[in-house]
């Protein structure tokens, strides 16, 4: 009989729009390992997680924790048995230092008055038991993405973690960066703690962890021993399938050049590095690169929603200098935004609302001053056929849909009306495998039909696999230009995104097809 | 129970939302109501008769029932305006002052200009109106140029229109021979006609009435309407949807501030024969309440301004016949606001029914085809 | 002119502007407390008035000024509180909870005077008891100096004292460093085991406790009675001069001198013969420019920190 430091059994939560988002779940962990907690976006790891940590209630199952039954009611009383989180999204305080973030909520000193010394001396005790190298006097705000998650481990280890909860931890990091994670993760199973280490990193998961709980769609796929399973094997696990999503592409025949990127600084330093590049109808550009290093400048640039104030952006020829986000949709952009529930829709507004946002202004949606209902109706009927959005209704409020309903929401409204330039950024991002290979699916098919697409991508995967040609981005400029993204490895991809290699001005400049006059 | 529904189609969650929010808004009157009931036992000698007052009193007679309209038609107007600037997120507090300069402005047209028949009441209520916008763009005006927070600028503005207000009626449109601040007469050819004799049952309450039609569909039928209540929802997909979003707040308060000086404009012409407003009437915050039970629906808010009304006439009539004065309603409106704009309020027995429903129809599902997991860790 | 002039340059002027900044400075202070947790108190104006109110029948009826004050203070922490409970607890929007509880105290005061004076707009049947005034020994005797700094009520000097405790409260206390985390990352708060909603609970409570001496300092003050709506929009006018103060307890005290000096100056202002709409419209006017020169700085210094915060964003 081993020993389980947790055992998770029979978890079922149901939100309340009556997505079940665990049905059933158990996960046991062993006292002192490292467990993976696995599984695709959407899979249900969150939430059970929240539920562990006291964040949601399930509707069903037990929780036994160090032996004992517990009823985690709030984060608070989770902290309090020993669970600690360190949050994908850190959940630190900016403008107070690294020493006042560990202590804050257990703070030393008398009579209600704050003993700033003592807690430095009691940060930096910490810090020196884990060997970690941070300065507890350093604000917070001015850390890099790694001491920031320092904090975060730090800050749960203060409070007593036996069991660690490190969700996504990896995601935000650079190779470098996750190298010293690993080590930290080493030396805190050494001094006797349990980590639960959420990821879909396979290779990550092969490396650190001793066991696997693989969910899938809400329910538990199956555990097994690290050790005894292949990464094919556990993939197979996750998806149910392979998980390269073949998509059926015929070759690109790039026609003239729809965008035209010239200068175009993908910072805000003023002497910081600058992207030049076209797309040609008929071709789907790919943007690759680790995440923070310009793709939302780029992606604000060309939308309008970020001024343009030096370099040069041509939309079919036209400078969008100083256009409206109107005016430029009008030059045939469309825009699909990485942050779909703060940009691409209107939660509380229903379906058809979120489809005619950006067009209902046009004359042929309004009739003597009055919208046209029915052919809005009949619209709306259409685009949710067409796109196959599961809903109970067209008058559904959106944020009632799952996330992979709400992006086809997005995609039908930004699809529809023939767009000369779809600008794609994170498409598929945190949603299920059926919505991912159809929003793919649909790019490519525009493509063919000719337009131009700029696709902006975290997921290698799919810059690989969508992608007629590849950009790459590394600290606010462009470090790489392949023409043919097929003819790209994932090694050397991921070389040029950490910024190991460098290609030429020369090469990179491939990414111009300026025709010679 | 469960065999007489099975064959009725489970509800949609969005029809259930729609139901709770009816039933909370219906539970938080009673509740305010039983509150009041509560005070006036207190305070009161007699209180049974003083609560059958407030509650039955305006019943008693049609003259009463046409009481209750007259009441609520400034209500309606003020929670028109409310509705379309809240509906644009603007806790825009300017209506007030709006519905005050409305009534004023209106008055210095009838007595200053001679004009025929409803030509006079016609420009009255225009230039009301037009005077009532000016003074709910201003906040707006801020907040979109510069940022300051809506709330506070329009809740000092009303003071400010309201000296100002003062101070033109103390100056200019004074009639000395009044015996208080007031203007003149108004001259019988701006005055909206009454329409039921021995009320103020007047043109003007009839207006306010059909105004909610006009103003449903300019907010849900028209597209600036649309852009107003997207920008309200998510200013961000608003912008990134290639809305002016600063235009539409303008537009969004100028025609808020339009309909509240508009009701100004209407009060002063149909119930009273002189403009003698020396301290804000209060239209512009009993506004507030009305969008709120409305839920800034124009459609509902004559309802809102009726049960307003209602309440109003009520605790006039009691204050008459007994020892409680009308001010106890204060305290029923703050109570019915804090309910109604409190999500949690009945939220429990929301999410227990909507847990069963999506059990069922789970079970549905499940007998009709392989349940199919559907991604997205909805809100995760 | 030069009436104005020397009306404005007196003695009488500047001792004046302090006691006027009393019971703004109590509401901004209370403000700034919520504001720190990450809440907007709209509800001090009703705060002030209730406290007003209890405050004059507690002592009337108990003829203690003790009493009294106990009365009117847990009167304003009793309404923050339902503040706190509607929309921490209920979930209610908070400035919605603000503008009913200003409802509920417009109408509810007046409610309870004429249930018990059987009069509508002012308390004078009942003799309330009064907050003394001190001359305080040395600087009372400093020619200029000691007119304008001694013989204030004792709130006015509270007033200050509280300027200085509030100070130290959020920035050397652990309540208030805890108030600060909650304010700025409430989630970051709450991930740590802090109690996000008992902070902001307290926090509110405390608001609701400063704003009630700046109701008391209008009733049991500055007059010797209540008066129906005697606050006036001084409640608004703390939040105005919170926000200038920007985030700081001392910056506070300045803002709100500046509306004690416009309220002064509408005082000093009536005997010169303008009319006197105008001359009351001056604090009014004073806080809605307040407010936008506030508006238009806080935007002119947002466009530089914007690249800081886009540079941070990719970080995360």
């Amino acid at each position: 009989m081993e020993d389980y430091i947790l055992s998770m059994e029979h978890i079922t939560k149901v939100y309340p729009n009556g997505f079940v988002a665990n049905r059933d779940v158990s996960l046991s962990v062993r006292k002192g390992e490292v467990h993976a907690l696995s599984g695709e976006n959407g899979a249900g790891k969150s939430t059970l997680m929240k539920v562990l940590f006291g964040e949601e209630q399930p509707e069903e199952g037990k929780i036994f924790f160090e032996g004992k039954e517990i009823h985690p009611e709030d984060s608070i009383s989770a902290i309090k048995m020993g669970i600690g989180m360190v949050h994908q999204h850190f959940m630190l305080v900016e403008s107070l230092t690294v020493a006042e973030n560990i202590v804050l909520g257990m703070e030393p000193g008398r009579f209600g008055c704050f003993n700033k010394r003592e807690a430095f001396r009691r940060a930096g005790e910490i810090i020196e038991k884990y060997k970690f190298t941070i300065d507890p006097r350093e604000r917070v705000g001015n850390l890099a993405v790694g001491d920031k998650q320092k904090v975060e481990i730090l800050k749960a280890l203060y409070r007593g973690a036996k069991l660690l909860i490190l969700d996504e931890p990896t995601a935000v990091l650079t190779p470098q960066e996750t190298e010293e994670l690993f080590v930290q993760i080493r030396r805190l199973q050494e001094q006797g703690h349990t980590l639960i280490f959420i990821s879909h990193k396979l290779r990550e998961i092969k490396q650190i962890c001793e066991h696997i709980t693989v969910l899938r769609g809400g329910r538990t796929v199956g555990e097994a021993k690290v050790s005894d399973v292949t990464e094919q094997e556990i993939s197979r696990m996750m998806v149910g399938r392979d998980v390269m999503l073949e998509i059926e592409k015929p070759p690109a025949k790039p026609a003239g050049t729809v965008l035209q990127v010239r200068s175009l600084p993908l910072s805000d330093r003023p002497d910081g590095p600058t992207a030049s590049f076209d797309i040609r109808a008929g071709e789907i550009l790919g943007v690759a690169g680790v995440e923070g290093n310009g793709q939302s400048e780029l992606a604000e640039s060309l939308a309008g929603l970020r001024p343009v104030e030096r370099g040069q952006v041509r939309i079919n020829g036209k400078d969008i200098k100083g256009l409206s986000v109107r005016k430029i949709r009008e030059l045939g952009l469309s825009h699909i935004s990485e942050d779909r529930m703060s940009y691409g829709c209107a939660a509380d507004a229903n379906i058809e609302e979120n489809l005619f946002s950006t067009t209902i202004y046009q004359k042929k949606y309004s009739h003597f001053g009055l919208l046209r209902k029915k052919l809005l109706d009949r619209r709306t009927d259409e685009l949710i056929k067409e796109y196959k959005i599961k809903c109970a209704e067209k008058k559904e409020p959106v944020r009632m849909l799952s996330g992979g309903n709400i992006q086809k929401v997005v995609v039908a409204r930004e699809f529809s009306g023939e767009p000369a330039l779809i600008l794609a950024n994170q498409p598929t991002r945190g949603i299920d495998v059926g919505a991912t290979e159809f929003i793919r699916k649909k790019l490519v098919d525009l493509r063919s039909n000719g337009a131009a697409v700029l696709l902006i991508s975290a997921d290698l995967n799919e810059v690989l696999e969508v992608s007629d040609s590849l950009l790459v981005l590394n600290s606010g400029g462009v470090s790489a230009y392949f023409p043919d993204a097929s003819a790209v490895s994932e090694d050397l991809l991921g070389e040029y995104m950490l910024g190991l290699r460098q290609m030429t001005a020369g090469e990179i400049g491939g990414a111009v097809h300026e025709t010679k006059a | 129970m469960k065999q007489k529904h099975k064959d009725r189609p489970l509800p949609t969650n969005r029809q259930i939302e729609t139901r709770f929010t009816l039933i909370r808004t219906l539970t938080a009157a009673v509740i305010a109501l039983a509150g009041c009931l509560v005070l006036i036992l207190v305070v009161s000698e007699e209180p049974w008769e003083a609560f059958s007052a407030f509650l039955f009193g305006p019943l008693e007679s049609a003259r009463n029932i046409a009481t209750v309209f007259e009441t609520a038609a400034p209500l309606v107007y003020a929670g028109l305006a409310v509705s379309v600037m809240f509906s644009c997120n603007q806790f825009n507090m300017a209506g007030e002052g709006a519905l005050y300069i409305g009534g004023l402005v209106a008055s210095a047209v009838a007595v200053k200009l001679s004009l025929p028949v409803v030509v006079h009441p016609i420009l009255a209520l225009l230039l009301g109106g037009a005077a009532g916008a000016v003074v709910c763009f201003i906040p707006g005006l801020l907040k979109v140029k510069l940022g300051a927070t809506e709330v506070v600028s329009s809740l000092m503005l009303n003071y400010i229109v309201l000296y100002l207000g003062v101070y033109i009626l103390n100056y200019f449109l004074i009639d000395p021979a009044a015996g208080f601040p007031a203007t003149e007469r108004l001259p019988e050819t701006a005055q909206l006609s009454t329409l039921i004799p021995r009320t103020h049952f007047h043109v003007g309450t009839i207006l306010a009435f059909v105004l909610c039609a006009v103003v449903y569909l300019y907010l849900y039928r028209s597209k600036q309407g649309y852009a107003i209540r997207m920008v309200g929802q998510n200013e961000k997909f608003a912008k990134y949807s290639g809305i002016g979003v600063g235009g539409t707040i303008l537009s969004a308060q100028l025609a808020g501030g339009f309909l509240a000086g508009m009701g100004g404009a209407s009060e002063i012409l149909g119930s009273y024969t002189r403009f003698q407003w020396v301290a804000l009437p209060g239209f512009g915050f009993d506004g507030v309440i009305v969008a709120t039970l409305a839920g800034n629906n124009p459609l509902l808010v004559p309802l809102g301004a009726l049960f307003l009304g209602y309440l109003r006439c009520g605790a006039d009539i009691m204050s008459r016949r007994s020892d409680v004065a009308t001010e106890v309603l204060s305290i029923v409106q703050g109570t019915i606001i804090l309910l109604v704009a409190s999500k949690l309020f009945l939220q429990r027995v929301k999410h227990k029914y909507i847990v069963s429903v999506a059990e069922k129809r789970e079970a549905l599902q499940a007998s009709a085809s392989v349940p199919q997991p559907e991604g997205g860790e909805s809100n995760a | 002119m030069p009436d104005i002039l020397r009306s404005i340059f007196s003695v009488d002027f500047v001792y004046s502007a302090l006691r006027l900044t009393t019971p703004v400075l109590f509401a901004a202070l209370g403000s700034l407390v919520a504001d720190r947790a990450g809440v907007i108190n709209i509800g001090l104006e009703g705060i002030m008035l209730f406290s007003a109110l209890t405050g004059v029948l507690g002592s009337a009826y108990s003829g203690s000024l003790l009493v009294g004050m106990l009365c009117g203070l847990v009167t304003g922490m009793f309404i923050a509180l339902i503040m706190a409970y509607f929309s921490l607890q209920m979930k209610a929007d908070i400035v919605l909870t603000g503008v009913a509880m200003n409802l509920v105290a417009t109408g509810g005061t007046v409610f309870i005077l004429y249930s018990i004076c059987g009069d509508k707009s002012v308390s004078t049947s009942l003799s309330s008891l009064v907050f003394p005034t001190l001359e305080i020994p040395i600087i009372k005797d400093i020619p200029v100096l000691g007119d304008i700094l001694s013989g204030h009520n004792l709130l006015t000097y509270l007033s200050l004292v509280a300027v200085v405790a509030v100070w130290f409260f959020l920035e050397k206390s652990k309540p208030g460093l805890r108030i600060r985390a909650v304010g700025e990352n409430d989630h970051a708060a709450g991930s740590v085991g802090i109690h996000v909603r008992r902070v902001r609970y307290g926090a509110l409570l405390l608001s609701g406790a400063l704003a009630s001496f700046g109701g008391m300092f209008l009733s049991m003050g500055m007059l010797t009675y209540f008066s129906k709506n005697m606050t006036a929009g001084r409640g608004y006018i703390a939040l105005a001069a919170q926000a200038l103060g920007n985030g700081s307890a001392v910056g506070t005290f300045f803002a709100s001198l500046v509306f004690g000096c416009a309220e002064a100056l509408s005082v000093s202002l009536q005997g010169v013969g303008l009319p006197p709409q105008f001359v009351q419209m001056v604090p009014y006017v004073a806080t809605v420019l307040g407010l936008v020169l506030y508006a238009a700085l806080r935007k002119r210094s947002k466009k530089t920190v914007r690249k800081h915060k886009r540079r941070k964003r990719g970080s995360q």
